[in-house]
């Protein structure tokens, strides 16, 4: 596939417009008919610093970043400039050339804005070009959009000369300008992209383009949308309609959306002032009969462990979202990770009753998003989503039909004011709320204002009318029915296709992964059998209660498993070993742990290395940790 | 039927509907300070015009948290301090509830100062009941934030070295629009006190002063005390935010000594409750989100008509 593919990097500073550029860039690509994917690695920095945005496109479907890049966009990084930061940061102008260079591939592209970056800083970069055969455009971007509007407006220059490059038509681009500018802006935007594009056909041979670009065409209409962009929706589309947060990232960017979007929709949204209050407050609003939703990233979220166990002994339905970034404490915050696993599985106190799911693709996560809520309010139980920065920012299209679903407003077993009247929940003339009986568990709910169903809902341990009870027989009999719940959940997830295998089914090796890693490895998985190993995949969306039957059944087809995930400690194969209780001796890890996210090729080669060859990889990007009888 | 029948329903209201048919009984000591609190409770409920069914009680965690165990309305017992930012979300949820939340002087000024400050901050319209008994009761007579300083405790042998909270001071500039102290010996201004905290639109702090014989026996029990709205002696005019902050310095510099006052010291009738505000700049439904999902002609959005366009 890679020799019909782009991959674009555009790098330069934070704050320069790199993710809208290269947003629109991406969205013009799925316009055409391209399936595109992108990646972003930023600083956490606000203005300045090293940052880019890689956006892939291919006439074949996408699942991750790929190997590598084949075309980079360098604009200057304007605030490496600043005289006052230059005493912090040093000289950073050259960065987004030199930091590039690395991943580059032989035959790519270079275009570097000459205004501003100087190649006679990076060291050996004329031979690096001729040894890796690069094609070097040196335009000076800067003068040419500080001539015909505003400095800033350098990246859109520097799309209008990636078009004349690779024969992109420039209208696609100009089309989404018109959608997503101010009158005022579009058009100098437009005049700068233009001139670039026709300096560049002025200046130099571009006929045979230096990198291919494919050609596509989708058999459906597709959006272009984030993990984020999908959990949002998920929630608005299954009548969440409350939601209080406390920034952090990478969990901003859902509050943020829901944030925009409640109002409009009749519904609330409240920025508090801890996690703690943010998690009290849906469970408030929840406790009222409204669907609620909350969520942080890694320390965030361990100040809702407390309000967490409140939901899960009140019953009260909960959605919390935890967004991964790299901890432990503050961490990497914009780095991605996937260590809060046991976190989200073991925070709060006491045996805990939750959901856990795991969404792998964009697609995936307005799924998930749709069934947290479904479970927490049919089940009276917290659910969480765990997802992490990779998927929460990336960009990539998914069939329009996808999202054109009912919505649901369904709060669950929730009587009504005449089925309260009719008293089958009533004892000693009291509303029972927390009844012994029920198969899975769930025994019906009223809410305040409900004529007939008072109730005391409390975090202490209760008997059925929600008194504080501590007899053993009622401990026992309530929290059996809570444990109850977790066997019906699992049994309903087992029905939901949550869990992803990918590859030839009498495949001999498997590999095991969640979350985000999910479209890499599968990536991997291709090539792997493509080159004669056969293997398998199996993505695992729900963490809690784990799907036990159907990762054992997995396993015992294969011969041996790679378990890959983004943390140093093997979170994940440590669930799986612990749920299953056996097949540690056929479970070796990949692990990977320096904020950037696996690549396919990485994953090729620790499980040739690995698994294959029975070998030891030799660089520190990625670890191996051994099977148990290794 | 509507969804929420209990709601606005009117009826005369007996205190004794408050009072839980089954057990359990109060598990509070003997002469305990909290008795009074939820007998005065019980008496201006009634007064108000609330029926059981249409009232949200949220407490913290304490023996001032156990009053919803003894108050028969809806209730919700959370977790240590945190009941404010519950009972915010409950009434923005269904404003036609009638929300109090109560707590204790650890839970309420300690572990749940932070959320004290942010609900009178934002002023929400709900009722917000601190015991205050300058100890930590069921943990067994650790100090707390309203302790006097130099209280000697199991954990504070030496005696605390801290100055005590100014709880009055503290949520009259924090921005609560309304801001009294009570005590439970003394019901009958209790009772008055928490009716007028109740029909008040805004966020209602009432530093309830009560007392805890079992481990706060060296505390005064609060009398005598003066209510500063009877009082000649006090020309005191509580809608004046100057003089109102005037005397809460005073008295707050003085309750562990002389004389005690007590009395609405604040009330802005002028300032817009939280839900208002939301409101008026459309961040709040004009209807009770919460009936919303009982309605079943409702019918909701879903996000594909609303945002596709801009992923396309
Ligand atoms: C997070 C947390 N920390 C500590 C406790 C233990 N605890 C229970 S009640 C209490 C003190 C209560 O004191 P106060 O709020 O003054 O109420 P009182 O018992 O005096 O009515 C504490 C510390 C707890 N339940 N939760
Ligand atoms: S310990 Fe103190 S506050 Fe608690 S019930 Fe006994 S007297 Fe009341």
């Amino acid at each position: 596939m890679s020799a019909d593919e782009l991959i674009w990097r555009i790098a330069g500073g934070s704050g320069d417009g790199i993710a809208s550029t290269s947003q629109n860039f991406a969205k013009a690509l799925m316009r055409s008919g391209l399936h595109v994917f992108t990646h972003r690695h930023y600083p956490s920095r606000i203005r300045g610093g090293h940052t880019y945005v890689e956006v892939r496109a291919s006439a074949d479907p996408v699942k991750s970043r790929g190997d590598g890049y084949n075309f980079l966009l360098a604009l200057g990084d304007s605030f490496a400039r600043n005289p006052q930061e230059e005493a912090y940061y040093g000289n950073e102008e050259a960065k987004p050339l030199a930091e590039n260079l690395d991943e580059l591939r032989e035959g790519g592209v270079i275009v570097y804005d000459s205004g501003l970056l100087d190649p006679s800083e990076v060291p050996n970069f004329d031979e690096r070009v001729e040894e890796n055969n690069w094609h070097v455009y040196d335009i000076d971007l800067r003068s040419l959009a500080r001539e015909q509007g505003r400095e800033v407006m350098r990246n859109t220059a520097g799309v209008g000369v990636t078009c004349a490059i690779t024969g992109i038509p420039l209208e696609a681009i100009e089309e989404l300008m018109r959608d997503a500018m101010p009158e005022k802006i579009l058009e100098p935007n437009v005049e700068i992209m233009e001139t670039a594009y026709d300096l560049v056909h002025e200046e130099y041979d571009v006929d045979a383009p230096d990198v291919s670009v494919p050609t596509g065409d989708h058999d459906e209409d597709q959006l272009l949308m984030s993990g984020s962009d999908a959990i949002a929706y998920g929630a608005i589309d299954e009548g969440c309609r409350f939601i209080a947060g406390y920034p952090m990232t990478p969990w901003t960017e859902v509050f943020t959306i829901m944030s925009q979007n409640l109002p409009e929709l009749g519904g609330i949204s409240e920025q508090v002032e801890d996690e703690i209050a943010a998690a009290a407050l849906a469970i408030g609003a929840s406790h009222m009969g409204v669907k609620a939703m909350s969520g942080s990233s890694g320390g965030g979220f361990a100040l809702m462990g407390e309000p967490l166990g409140l939901a899960e002994m009140t019953e009260t339905p909960l959605v919390l979202i935890e967004a991964m970034r790299a901890g432990p404490s503050t961490g990497m915050p914009t780095k991605p990770e996937q260590a809060d696993l046991e976190h989200v599985l073991y925070t709060s106190q006491g045996d805990s009753q939750r959901v856990v799911l795991a969404p792998g693709t964009v697609a995936e996560a307005y799924e998930a998003s749709r069934r947290a809520f479904q479970l927490a309010y049919e089940y009276q139980i917290p659910t969480m989503i765990i997802y992490d920065q990779k998927l929460s920012g990336e960009l990539t299209n998914v069939p329009a039909s996808h999202f054109d679903r009912e919505p649901n407003g369904d709060i669950g077993m929730t009587l009504t004011e005449e089925e309260l009247a009719d008293q089958p929940h009533t004892a000693d003339g009291k509303f029972h709320r927390f009844q012994h009986d029920g198969e899975d568990g769930v025994s019906p709910r009223s809410v305040p204002g409900q004529k007939g169903g008072r109730f005391l809902a409390t975090g202490n341990e209760h008997n059925p009318a929600g008194h504080i009870e501590e007899d053993p027989d009622n401990r026992v009999a309530q929290m059996n029915r809570r444990q109850r719940k977790l066997d019906a959940i699992r049994a309903d997830l087992d029905d939901d296709g949550l869990l992803i295998e990918y590859g030839p089914e009498d495949a001999e090796y498997g590999i095991l992964t969640f979350g985000s890693q999910q479209g890499t490895v599968e990536e991997a998985v291709d090539r792997l059998n493509e080159n004669g190993t056969s293997v398998k995949a199996l993505t695992v969306a729900e963490l809690a209660p784990y799907p036990v039957e159907t990762v054992r059944a997995f396993l015992d087809s294969v011969e041996e498993a790679l378990v890959v995930e983004m943390n140093a400690s093997a979170q994940f194969r440590g669930l799986t070993q612990k749920e299953l209780g056996t097949h540690g001796e056929l479970l070796s890890s990949l692990l990977k742990y320096n904020g950037n996210p696996f690549e396919p090729a990485e994953i090729v080669e620790g499980f040739t290395t690995k698994i294959v060859d029975d070998g030891e990889l030799p660089g520190n990007e990625t670890k191996f940790v051994p099977a148990a009888g290794d | 039927m509507s969804a929420f029948s209990a709601i606005g329903e009117e009826r005369e209201v007996d205190r004794n509907e408050y009072t839980p048919e089954i057990e359990p009984q109060p598990t509070w000591c003997p002469g305990c300070g909290d008795f009074g609190v939820l007998k005065s409770l019980k008496g201006a409920l009634p007064e108000v015009g609330r029926t059981p069914e249409e009232t949200l009680l949220v407490t913290g965690i304490g023996c001032s948290g156990k009053l919803n165990s003894y108050l028969d309305s809806y209730g919700f017992h959370t977790i240590h301090g945190r009941s404010l930012p519950v009972a915010r979300a409950a009434k923005l949820a269904n404003p036609d509830v009638e929300v109090i939340a109560a707590g204790g002087d650890g839970d309420g000024y300690g572990i749940g100062g932070n959320h004290f400050m942010h609900t009178a901050r934002e002023n929400h319209d709900m009722t917000y009941i601190v015991f205050n008994n300058e100890i930590f009761g069921l943990t067994k007579g650790q100090t707390s934030p309203t302790s006097p300083k130099g209280h000697k405790s199991k954990t504070q042998p030496h005696g605390s070295a801290k100055t005590p909270i100014r709880p009055l001071s503290l949520s009259l500039t924090s921005g609560a629009s309304f801001v009294a102290r009570t005590a439970a010996v003394n019901p009958n201004q209790a009772q008055r006190i928490l009716k007028e905290a109740m029909e008040h639109d805004g966020f209602a702090h009432i530093d309830f002063l009560t007392q805890c014989p079992t481990w706060n026996k060296d505390a005064k029990q609060y009398v005598p005390y003066t209510d500063i709205n009877e009082s000649e002696d006090y020309d005191f005019d509580p809608t004046n935010r100057a003089e109102a902050q005037e005397l809460m310095r005073e008295t707050e510099d003085k309750l562990y000594e002389g004389e005690v006052l007590t009395g609405v010291y604040y009330r802005d009738e002028e300032r817009p409750s939280y839900q208002e505000e939301k409101q008026q700049i459309g961040e709040m439904p004009d209807e009770p989100l919460a009936e919303r999902y009982f309605d079943d002609d409702y019918e909701w959005e879903r996000s594909y008509d609303r945002f596709i366009d801009n992923h396309k």
